[in-house]
This record gives structure tokens, C-alpha cells and sequence, in this order.
């Protein structure tokens, strides 16, 4: 379990997260949903150690990750995976070296036992024959299941996903969302998910958590989403005419 | 000049970053052959056209400078020597890889950061600098003053081969004049010279490219600015280090 306690981030003068309480749950996926220019990836890069805020606590099982010293900071980070908005694979390695470089760099396997790992993360995102094709090559939804496939690659505890569905159809949205809510329980991960795809909103959220202006504004789960009485959820959800026909039928 | 200040305190502040241990030798020295091949490959062959023409240019020059039945034949090839070995390819060829190296570096690592490339290796528990940073900076000592020796050489083979070919002072001359007064510690100046200039180069190229923030209009900017600033440090550096010298 992560909770965030009372995080304020500034930059400059501007406060972009404010005082923000809210907690991500073991074993499920966790949505951090809000506008564009919310707060939430600087949330997120706040829970990943990217960005350091200047007032509150992140606490993994407990720990303060914003006191761990360098030795336990690095050891946290071994136990997170990160699918990044833009997938940040490495565009000079093919995706088996993208997928077994955290395997390189965080355990003492042989070459053997990480090709063998490599195979099962790509075959459980659905990835095949493109072991030895580069990032280039592959299509937005592949890279993303690939990113997925190196984020689980070492089996982490926490995972963490910036916008995963952004640049995507509707259809592969879908089965990136199926992807990480299976993974999660599969796993038994904490998993966050930075979104504002309403589709991964009611399908996947088990917990969401609403910023707002860099506020936590609501905190509830899918089934409580849709029929929440928070007039700035409601605007953010009910933005699109087609969710606005949808709240009529409700 | 307080921004100047900023970033030269920001630049030690990323060395330090840079100079700490691997997390794993192995992939370290993978990296740095991978840097080495990389640098030396790209380079040799700009370098071998721009030192051989170089020192043809050079030969032409001083040969017809000295016209003069007084001064002695040999002139001209100790001359080329003195000035190839001394200055021009230390310091002509360092800023030739600026440009080649330098661009490179720049240009790489800037796409990594704008593409969350280094959020993700630091996520990952690496520490980005050293892993990306410290391999290349090492290489560029190796493998720059490697590349200097093979400029020198073909400097002086281009000379040859121009006054072979246009009879401007007879070939023995011209190896004579080669040959005569050498002092090995002008060749230790030189690569001194080149050492330091090639920490300048790999470090300061890759501080730009490191602190990128924002998108690729962004990595353009760094690129020419890292290039800028890398050729006046080498300049400055170049009379500092004469003065010393010699």
C-alpha cells in the first residue's frame, strides 16, 4: 500500500499539488483521474522519486520514501515498474535487450534464465515474434504492451502507469486496460494508473482519486464515479456530449 | 553573470553525479567498448581527410614562404611537423569532434531525456549520468588522443605525398626537415593537450544534453549551445595550457 500524506509541490511561485491525501491499494488498480494540467503526473513523479515535493510524506508499507536514504531509495526502486506516457523504450536496443535490461542491471541471472523471463513478459502482454525488433518498428500499442513487459519484467510490487492509453483507438485502450487489471491481480501489485480515458474510469478503477487544480477533490471507486454529487467530478466526467446523453439515461 | 555562475556550479554538481561507482562493472565496460567503437569509427575518416589535406595545405604554404636560397630545404618539413604536431591537430582536430563528437553526444542523450528515456533509468534504481555519461567521457580519453596520433600521421603523410607529387623541396628534404630537432616533449604537449580537450568535449556536450527541458526545438538549441561553449572553453584552454607549456 502507498499513501501520500499532505503532499504539496511547488514550482516557483505555483503551487501545483496541494496538500494531497489519498492512499493506492495493494492487489488493485488505482486510478489518478483529473484535466489536463491537474497535477497528476507530477503526483506520479512525485510517488516515483522524479520530482521531490516540498512538504509531506510518501509512505510504501510504512516508510517514508521521502527520507530513505540512497542505499533504500534504490532498493524501493527495484520493487517498481514505470509504463511511461511515451513508453521511454531504448530506441537503439531491440525490445528483448529493452526488457531484460532491468533484468541486467537488478539481478545476477544467466543469460539463459532472462531470455526465459523476457519470453514469458512479452507472451503474457500478448507480444509475439518481435524479440528482436526495435522500438521503431513496433506499432503505438505494441510499444505500450512492450513497455508494460519491462515495467513487469522483475516482478515489481508497485507499478506505475502515466497516461497509458493516450495516442491509442478506443479498441487497443481497451485491451491495455484489460492488460494492467489482469497483471495487477495476477501479480497482487499496486498498481496506479494516471488517466483521463473514461473508458478505463468505469472499467478498471478500484480506486479512483479526482485532482483538481492540484487538490484531491473526490476519492471513490467506478461504481460511485458516475453517480457522485462533486460538481467538479461531474464536470470533468460529464465533459463529452456522449457521457452528457449517457447521465440523461442514467 | 550569476547564470554563468549557476551553470558552472551546475555543471560540477552533474560531474559529481557522473563520477560515481557503476552499479554493474560489467555492463560499464560493454558500454564503454560500445562508446569506444563508436567514437573512433565515426571520426577516423573526417579526420583522415581534414589532417591529409591539411597537411598538404601546410607543405604548400611554408615552401612557398621560404623561397629563399638561404634558408635551408629541410625547413619546410620541420616546419609542417612543428606546426601539425604542436597545434593544428590538437587543436584544429579537437574542434573538428566537437562539431562531430559533440553533436552526437548532445543530440543522443537530449532525445533520451525528452523522451522520458532517463526518468525511466531512474526509476529503475541507475543512476543516469554515470550509467550514460561516465562511459562516454572515458572513451573520448581513450580513443581522442588515439585519434590525434592517426590525424598527426596522416598531417604528415599528406605533406609527403604533396611534395612528392609537386616537387616544391625534394622528398629527402622534406623528411630530413621531419626528422631534425624532434623532442618527444612536444609530443607529450600535444596530447596533453588533446586529453584535456577531450574531457572537455564528452563532459560538456553531455551536461547540455543532460539538462534538456523541454522538446526537440529544445535539443537543437543544446546542441549549438554545447558546441559554442565547448569550442571557447578549448580555445581559452589552448593558450592557458601553452602558456604553461612551453
Amino acid at each position: 500500500m502507498i499513501e501520500m500524506k499532505q503532499i504539496s509541490k511547488f514550482f516557483g511561485d505555483r503551487e501545483v499539488l496541494r496538500s494531497v491525501d489519498t492512499s493506492f491499494e495493494q492487489g488493485k488498480v488505482n486510478l489518478v483521474i483529473g484535466r489536463s494540467g491537474s497535477g497528476k503526473t507530477v503526483l506520479m513523479k512525485s510517488l516515483v522519486g522524479l520530482i521531490t515535493p516540498e512538504q509531506g510524506q510518501i509512505l510504501y508499507s510504512g516508510h517514508n520514501f521521502l527520507t530513505m536514504s540512497a542505499k533504500e531509495t534504490q532498493a524501493l526502486r527495484a520493487e517498481m515498474g514505470m509504463v511511461f506516457q511515451g513508453s521511454a523504450l531504448f530506441d537503439s536496443s531491440t525490445i528483448q535487450e529493452n526488457i531484460m535490461f532491468p533484468l541486467d542491471m537488478q539481478t545476477n541471472q544467466s543469460h539463459e534464465e532472462k531470455v526465459e523471463r523476457v519470453n514469458f513478459c512479452l507472451k503474457r502482454v500478448d507480444l509475439y515474434n518481435c524479440n528482436n525488433l526495435y522500438p521503431s518498428e513496433l506499432s503505438g500499442g505494441m510499444r505500450k504492451r512492450a513497455a508494460i513487459a519491462r515495467a513487469i519484467a522483475c516482478n515489481p510490487k508497485y507499478l506505475f502507469c502515466d497516461e497509458p492509453n493516450s495516442g491509442l483507438d478506443p479498441k487497443t485502450s481497451i485491451i491495455i486496460d484489460e492488460l494492467i487489471y489482469e497483471i495487477t491481480h495476477e501479480f497482487n501489485m499496486t498498481t496506479v494508473v494516471n488517466t483521463h480515458d473514461l473508458n478505463s474510469v468505469i472499467t478498471i478503477g478500484e480506486t479512483i482519486s479526482y485532482i483538481y487544480e492540484g487538490s484531491l477533490a473526490w476519492r471513490g471507486n467506478k461504481d460511485e464515479v458516475l453517480i457522485s454529487e462533486n460538481q467538479q467530478l461531474n464536470e470533468f466526467i460529464y465533459a463529452q456530449p456522449l457521457t452528457q446523453k449517457i447521465k440523461d439515461l442514467i | 553573470m550569476i547564470r554563468i555562475l549557476e551553470l558552472i556550479g551546475e555543471y560540477f554538481l552533474f560531474l559529481k553525479m557522473v563520477f560515481s561507482r557503476p552499479e554493474k562493472w560489467s555492463i560499464f565496460l560493454k558500454k564503454l567498448i560500445d562508446e569506444m567503437k563508436a567514437m573512433g569509427v565515426d571520426s577516423l575518416l573526417i579526420i583522415a581527410i581534414v589532417s591529409a589535406t591539411m597537411g598538404s595545405v601546410i607543405t604548400i604554404q611554408t615552401a612557398l614562404q621560404i623561397e629563399n636560397s638561404w634558408v635551408p630545404a629541410w625547413t619546410v618539413g620541420f616546419t609542417v611537423r612543428t606546426s601539425v604536431v604542436m597545434e593544428l591537430c590538437p587543436t584544429i582536430i579537437s574542434l573538428l569532434l566537437v562539431g562531430n563528437l559533440g553533436s552526437r553526444i548532445t543530440s543522443e542523450i537530449g532525445s533520451m531525456r525528452v523522451t522520458e528515456q532517463i526518468d525511466a533509468l531512474e526509476v529503475m534504481g541507475i543512476n543516469p549520468a554515470s550509467y550514460l555519461v561516465m562511459p562516454k567521457i572515458i572513451a573520448s580519453l581513450i580513443v581522442n588522443p588515439l585519434l590525434i596520433i592517426i590525424s598527426i600521421a596522416f598531417a604528415l603523410s599528406g605533406g609527403y605525398l604533396t611534395v612528392w607529387l609537386t616537387g616544391v623541396v625534394t622528398s629527402y628534404d622534406f623528411v630530413d626537415g621531419l626528422t631534425s630537432f624532434f623532442r618527444i616533449y612536444d609530443l607529450y604537449y600535444a596530447l596533453t593537450k588533446t586529453f584535456i580537450f577531450a574531457f572537455v568535449i564528452s563532459s560538456c556536450s553531455s551536461f547540455y544534453g543532460y539538462r534538456i527541458d523541454g522538446g526537440a526545438l529544445e535539443l537543437g538549441k543544446a546542441s549549438t549551445n554545447s558546441i559554442v561553449v565547448a569550442s571557447f572553453i578549448i580555445l581559452m584552454l589552448n593558450l592557458i595550457i601553452t602558456q604553461i607549456m612551453l
